[in-house]
């Protein structure tokens, strides 16, 4: 089972962060990281820039709106994400909860959509 | 045949959480389980009445549902191979291994363990746990609980169905929750219990008779926790809680439907057995030395459930055991009913100090209890001017209509006083 764990948090206070302290959460994720890699259990994240380089888009009767920011102005940004395995939704929890920005931000987990899966099964 | 319909509803009843419990497991699906055992209780409806009861219902209506649960994964095993191609979705929480024949199921007693971690998962909003531990456990119907919380039955059922949609998508797992995580999911449980319990007997407004049931059904939610977890002393505690409370219930509402503060009810309305009860449960709970939020308020209300008259009661004790509550529970409402039981001692102005102090924070400002029992002091300390506004403002907090007749009534009173006092002895500003 996989799951999507969106990073939020607020972007002004991570730009704020001095370069010690962003060096020492990079090092944390990157633990993190590895020991879900050691595991198989990690699919893939990356972080995101912030949403000053957001794009939004939008098709209206065939018509393009290309508009400037992310879709929702809210207080915590989007600002990366895990694609994890785990066998049910404790255990991404779990891991959720070991995401060093779970203790500023908040990490949404999602259920991914497994079709292709159960076609096969 | 009223006969065999009584017994069959009775055995539903009892039988419910078991019976879907061990469903549940086998067959991956909320709804599966629950439509095997519904064909179950049909088929029990349409035999029982002509064929004569079985000796063994329980047994009889479980060997039902197992076998409709069969016949059930049998159908959509047929079908999710036809449509294998198609991209299905499929309705189970888990792929289904092998099938069990019905000579070979086994009710782990675990299974109703894992039924209620999983409906109240902390994953689940607490409206969800709540109706889902009725439905499934408790065997409440949709309308039912529908009813009970004065939710339309659309919206309910719509709770039910998103509830079991999200434990399938998400894979909330069905199982007892690992070591590390247990008491903090007990604690869930055991929240969601009391709530059930509150919403029965503090009425904030509904149907009387609904109401009983929730507690009852509480009462016997407790006791299935007590017997599946008999090492965890909150159990016991959760469950004499729950029977000192209900143990009250006849002398809490007056012949007139007015509620009846504890100090003026009518001690030989109490239900003794509850009450020897929940105080043999206390002392159990207490003897396995882990002292917990819902052991010391049992252990409060036994107190209160041991005195023979109001004027009996052991004060001073309680006041202890309110100490010992404040520091494993900081809530504002504990705070505030250590200041209730110290004013009772007869410290009334201290306990109106201690009970400003609760509301430092203005946390039981929207808190109605609060306005009263703070205008309950001010009138026994004669300030009938601040009793009286308390009085309205605790009038304003509440819907219950037997708690606003017991206001109104103290209201009445201190206006009343206040009256002759004016006259009498106090010039009035206003």
């Amino acid at each position: 089972m996989k799951y999507l764990m969106l990073i939020y948090q607020d972007e002004k206070q991570f730009a704020a962060l001095t370069e010690p302290e962003r060096q020492k959460l990079y090092s944390e994720y990157g633990q993190l990281r590895q020991d879900l890699t050691a595991k198989g259990q990690f699919i893939g994240g990356s972080q995101l820039h912030p949403t000053a380089t957001a794009s939004s888009v939008r098709v209206r009767n065939g018509k393009e709106l290309i508009t400037d920011g992310p879709f929702a102005e809210t207080h915590e940004q989007l600002g990366g994400y895990f694609l994890i395995e785990a066998k049910d939704l404790d255990e991404a929890l779990g891991i959720a909860a070991r995401i060093p920005s779970a203790r500023e931000g908040t990490i949404e987990v999602r259920p991914i959509v497994e079709r292709t899966a159960q076609a096969a099964a | 045949m009223t006969q065999a319909s009584d017994t069959l509803e009775k055995v539903f009843r009892e039988e419910h959480g078991r019976i879907i419990a061990t469903l549940i497991r086998i067959s991956g699906s909320f709804d599966l389980a629950e439509e095997a055992l519904q064909e179950a209780l049909v088929s029990a409806a349409a035999h029982w009445p002509r064929e004569g009861e079985p000796r063994n219902p329980g047994a009889w209506l479980t060997t039902t549902a197992h076998r409709k649960l069969l016949d059930a994964v049998r159908r959509e095993q047929t079908r999710t191979n036809k449509q294998a191609e198609l991209e299905y979705e499929s309705e189970r929480l888990h792929p289904f291994d092998e099938l069990i024949l019905p000579e070979d199921v086994v009710e782990y007693p675990d299974d109703r363990l894992r039924l209620i971690f999983t409906c109240c998962h902390p994953s689940l909003s607490q409206e969800a746990q709540v109706a889902l531990t009725l439905r499934t456990l408790g065997g409440l119907t949709t309308v039912e609980i529908a009813r009970a919380f004065l939710v339309p039955e659309p919206t309910m059922a719509q709770r039910l169905v998103r509830a079991k949609s999200k434990i399938r998508l998400a894979r909330i797992p069905y199982a007892v929750p690992s070591s590390d995580l247990l008491s903090e999911r007990l604690a869930a449980v055991q929240a969601v219990t009391y709530l059930i319990f509150n919403e029965g007997y503090a009425a904030t407004s509904g149907d009387a008779l609904v109401r009983t049931d929730l507690c009852a059904e509480a009462i016997r939610l407790a006791r299935v926790l007590c017997e599946l977890m008999p090492n965890e002393p909150e159990n016991y505690g959760l469950l004499a809680l729950m029977l000192l409370q209900d143990s009250r219930r006849a002398a809490r509402i007056s012949d007139r439907g007015e509620l009846v503060i504890l100090e003026e009810q009518d001690r030989s309305k109490w239900d003794r057995k509850k009450i020897a009860e929940g105080i043999r449960l206390v002392e159990h709970a207490l003897s396995l030395r882990r002292v917990g939020n819902y052991q010391i308020q049992a252990a409060i209300a036994a107190v209160h459930a041991e005195a023979e008259t109001a004027k009996e009661t052991d004060w001073p004790q309680i006041v202890a055991l309110y100490r010992e509550l404040i520091r494993i529970n900081s809530s504002p409402i504990v705070a505030l009913n250590h200041a209730v039981a110290v004013a009772m001692t007869g410290e009334v102005t201290k306990g109106l100090a201690l009970m400003d102090q609760a509301n430092a924070n203005r946390k039981l400002e929207h808190y109605y209890l609060y306005h009263a029992s703070r205008a309950d002091l001010l009138r026994r300390l004669h300030h009938q001017d601040e009793a009286a506004s308390a009085y309205r403002r605790a009038l304003a907090l509440t819907s219950n209509q037997i708690e606003q007749q017991y206001l109104r009534r103290r209201l009445r009173e201190v206006v009343e006083k206040n009256g002759s006092g004016q006259k009498n002895t106090l010039p009035e500003s206003s």
